[in-house]
């Protein structure tokens, strides 16, 4: 597909040399640039994340109210922390950040399909999160939880702009998400190179494409929820409003609908990243690549029939009830296969355990443990006692701020040499490993004790009786709090040593493109298709 | 699974690829100002919205309405005069376009099933409806407007917009500009037929939007994002008549047009959808004028 004429409006400058500080990081249709401003984003994003939860953990280390002067504070507070490490860190490092730097060098394409649209993903997070983050500081604050269930989200209840912030915010880091999402199918589908066909792809490739097609088939559905919560809150419509004839459990539908695949658009290209670091340092294929490629695709699809089992307490019928604890517990399966092909991949492997890979290890125990403690929430009537409690708390912070949070450290220890070009410091990376494992287990096993016995979430305030457990968790709160000033030290380590990365530092393991091409890659990536045997 | 050993395959650099001005079939975009532009305009524009109607600050959504509608309008001239370059739009890019408008539609979709699954909410279980003494759908009170008046006039435009954007098609594939000119402003002057006529109902409508309760909430929201979509594409279509008669279309070349095409027609499925389920299907006692 050659071109007959050359363009004379010059875009083929560019193939040699960078674009100017403004035009490259402000202008940019760079997808490595567009993958390190997210990726900067998303550490900058983690700092107020983090910093939120350990004011939660201090609030909470023991009984009475120390640093919030009440509950709606306290509210706020929570809210931030949990949409601010949903929408602007997990999200941001895994999808934007190492799914836009690795999909397109993967598939061996030279860019992403529309890297205009790319950008407008990237800069629509940044209003985003000035809109959620000041939301805070205005009046009451958003505390409606991240959920933001009516009638608590409603102007009754949150009466000021910030809601009504929070919410626009969602909006904007919706369409980020939706652009991002349609940018990548069309990349994967329309932009592979030859002989990349889908069965050859990369399993992190699989992972973002499930995610994105996920992402464009839910996410539009909460910016349905939301517009009507905001119609009710500002221009008098009664969707979500019993006064009105509305029904706030219709919200709950809403938002679950695009909930729960949300939490496998989080977890997805996490799991593409482990099966690249334990394949790599294993120097063994992964075990049964078309079962763990399908298996996300099946994960895919059941998870958005099961929305429901977030909504058994909410007064839905039995026979409701009784088909979304089958469904949910089916996801299990698809699950299964792909933890045990992990394990099947290290088996017999010859192991380095590089920081990555010690990531990676530490994701598919603490994911397994959040797992079995989600079949054993899918049961609707068990959940009936541990709905709402620290028992669910514990459940999806070991999936999420474990599981995805591992992930995306296993991915940036992964690759951080080939995007800057600078290796990481082992040692300090293996001090920030054990740190954070021992940290997060400390900060939250106890959580499921705390759940099993009945506390409540979203109480800045506990009985005596809890006392226990909870000092114990904000201990483990500030391990895992200065684990996290180990990491920015790595990152500083990292570019003060200068210690130069090679093309593929990882040896033979490491088979997929991205270690074929310098560290840091050109500046456009593949001039010339490579071709695929 | 032994046949599919590795996350990839074998990879080699091909040092025998011909080479090529771009040695890729594909569009690496020059650094652009707009998307900049256009997301801290969105962001103004929504932050506008709450300013508005919590402080009566006005100037912020004006501020977000002006900054977007020209962002918009700069992207997209980039767009089409990248379009006219040659070797720019190569068609294995054409087919990323395709792709991409194909998703956005279907984005579009699932944006609708939210307010259709807001509606079946009620109207398939009106014990849903909170406060209601009897459980019937629209609920008790309701008038509805008459789905063989305007309802059924308006289904008809859209229908005939179909068609007569079909007739514009072919008559571009044929390469009959004027065919296609015509077909193309009578496709826009029925799109803006429709609106005025949705206007006119709104005016008329025997239940209120603020306050209403549950029925004018699923019918306005429902029906008037729908008519938003009317006027995006009808404009999208006005675009498109004004690049037909400046003559960028060749009958082998025009996804702009295929796309407000596709555009269109999924405005006009979304509307019989509308039109079976709200206005047929879930009416009530009929007003009267």
């Amino acid at each position: 597909m050659a071109h007959a004429a050359h363009d004379t409006h010059g875009h083929d400058d560019h193939h040699d040399h960078t674009p100017g500080f403004v035009s490259r990081w402000f202008f940019s249709t760079n997808h490595k640039d567009i993958g390190t401003l997210y990726i900067i984003f998303s550490v900058v994003a983690a700092c107020l994340g983090v910093g939120l939860s350990v004011l939660m953990r201090m609030e909470l280390q023991e009984p009475g109210l120390q640093i919030f002067a009440n509950g709606q504070m306290w509210n706020a507070m929570v809210s931030a922390h949990g949409l601010v490490m949903v929408f602007f860190v997990v999200m941001p490092a895994l999808i934007g950040g190492f799914g836009n730097w690795f999909v397109p060098i993967m598939i061996g394409a030279p860019d992403m399909a529309f890297p205009r649209l790319n950008n407008i993903s990237f800069w629509l997070l940044v209003p985003a999160f000035m809109l959620l983050g000041s939301s805070m500081f205005v009046g009451q604050g958003a505390g409606a939880g991240w959920t933001i269930y009516p009638p608590l989200s409603d102007s009754a209840y949150q009466s000021g702009p910030s809601m009504d912030m929070a919410l626009f915010a969602l909006h904007l880091a919706g369409a980020s998400s939706i652009l991002g999402a349609a940018n990548f199918i069309t990349t994967i589908f329309n932009m592979r190179a030859p002989g990349m066909t889908l069965h050859k792809m990369p399993l992190f490739v699989w992972a973002m494409l499930v995610t994105a097609f996920l992402l464009l088939l839910s996410v539009p559905v909460l910016g349905g929820a939301i517009t009507m919560l905001i119609t009710d809150r500002n221009f008098g419509t009664a969707f979500f409003k019993p006064e009105g004839g509305g029904d706030p459990v219709l919200f709950q539908h809403l938002f679950w609908f695009f909930g729960h695949p949300e939490v496998y658009i989080m977890i997805l290209p996490a799991f593409g990243i482990v099966s690249h670091v334990l394949s790599t340092f294993s120097r063994k294929p992964i075990f049964g690549y078309l079962g763990m490629a399908y298996a996300m695709v099946a994960i895919g699809v059941v998870g958005f029939v099961v929305w429901a089992h977030h909504m058994f307490t909410s007064g839905i019928s039995v026979d409701t009830r009784a088909y979304f604890m089958a469904a949910t517990m089916i996801i299990a399966v698809p699950t299964g296969i792909k933890i045990f092909s992990w394990i099947a991949t290290m088996w017999g492997g010859s192991l380095q355990l590089k920081t990555p890979m010690l990531f990676a290890i530490g994701f598919v125990f603490l994911f397994t443990v959040g797992g079995v403690t989600g079949v054993k929430l899918a049961n609707a009537g068990v959940d009936v006692i541990l709905h709402n409690t620290y028992y669910v708390i514990a459940h999806f912070h070991y999936v999420l701020s474990l599981g995805a949070v591992f992930g995306i450290y296993a991915g940036f220890y992964y690759w951080i040499g080939k995007m800057s070009g600078y290796q990481y410091p082992e040692f300090w990376g293996k001090v920030h490993f054990w740190m954070t494992f021992v940290g997060v287990n400390i900060t939250f096993f106890p959580m499921h004790f705390l759940g099993a016995q009945g506390m409540p979430r979203r109480y800045p305030d506990y009985p005596d009786a809890f006392a226990g457990w909870n000092l114990v968790a904000s201990i483990g709160s500030y391990i895992s709090a200065a684990s996290f000033l180990v990491f920015i030290y790595v990152v500083f380590l990292t570019f003060a040593r200068k210690e130069k990365a090679a093309a593929n530092p990882w040896g033979e393991g490491a088979t997929t493109l991205e270690w074929q091409v310098s560290s840091p890659p050109p500046f456009h990536t593949f001039d010339e298709l490579p071709r695929i045997r | 699974m032994a046949t599919l050993d590795t996350t990839t395959a074998d990879i080699t650099l091909d040092p025998n690829e011909p080479p090529a001005p771009h040695k890729h079939p594909y569009h690496l975009v020059d650094p652009s100002p707009w998307p900049l532009l256009a997301s801290f305009s969105g962001a103004a524009l929504l932050f506008g919205i709450v300013l508005w109607s919590h402080y009566n600050i006005h100037w912020m959504f004006g501020l977000g309405i002006v900054g977007v509608l020209a962002s918009m309008f700069l992207w997209w001239r980039d767009v089409v005069r990248e379009s006219k370059q040659p070797g720019v739009h190569t068609p294995i890019v054409r087919i990323g376009l395709r792709y991409g408008m194909a998703l956005f539609i279907a984005s579009e979709v699932m944006f609708f099933v939210a307010f259709f699954w807001a509606f079946f909410h009620f109207a398939l279980y009106p014990e849903h409806v909170a406060g209601a003494t009897e459980h019937v759908w629209p609920p008790q009170g309701i008038h509805t407007f008459d789905p063989f008046g305007l309802p059924f006039l308006n289904t008809m435009i859209l229908l005939l917009s179909g068609c007569t954007v079909t007739w514009a098609h072919h008559a571009l594939i044929e390469g009959d500009r004027k065919g296609m000119l015509q077909g193309l402003a009578l496709t826009v002057a029925l799109g803006l037929f429709f609106t005025t006529l949705q206007a006119i109902e709104y005016s008329e409508a025997p239940f209120a939007f603020h306050g209403g309760g549950i029925y004018p909430s699923t019918f306005f929201l429902a029906t008037g994002f729908h008519g938003f979509h009317v006027i995006v594409g009808t404009i999208f279509l006005l675009v498109c008549l004004i690049r037909g008669w400046r003559g960028d279309f060749t009958p082998r070349r025009h996804f702009g047009f295929e796309a407000a095409a596709w555009y269109w027609h999924f405005v006009d499925v979304v509307w019989l959808f509308l039109f079976v389920c709200i206005y047929v299907w879930g009416a009530g006692p009929i007003a009267e004028h």
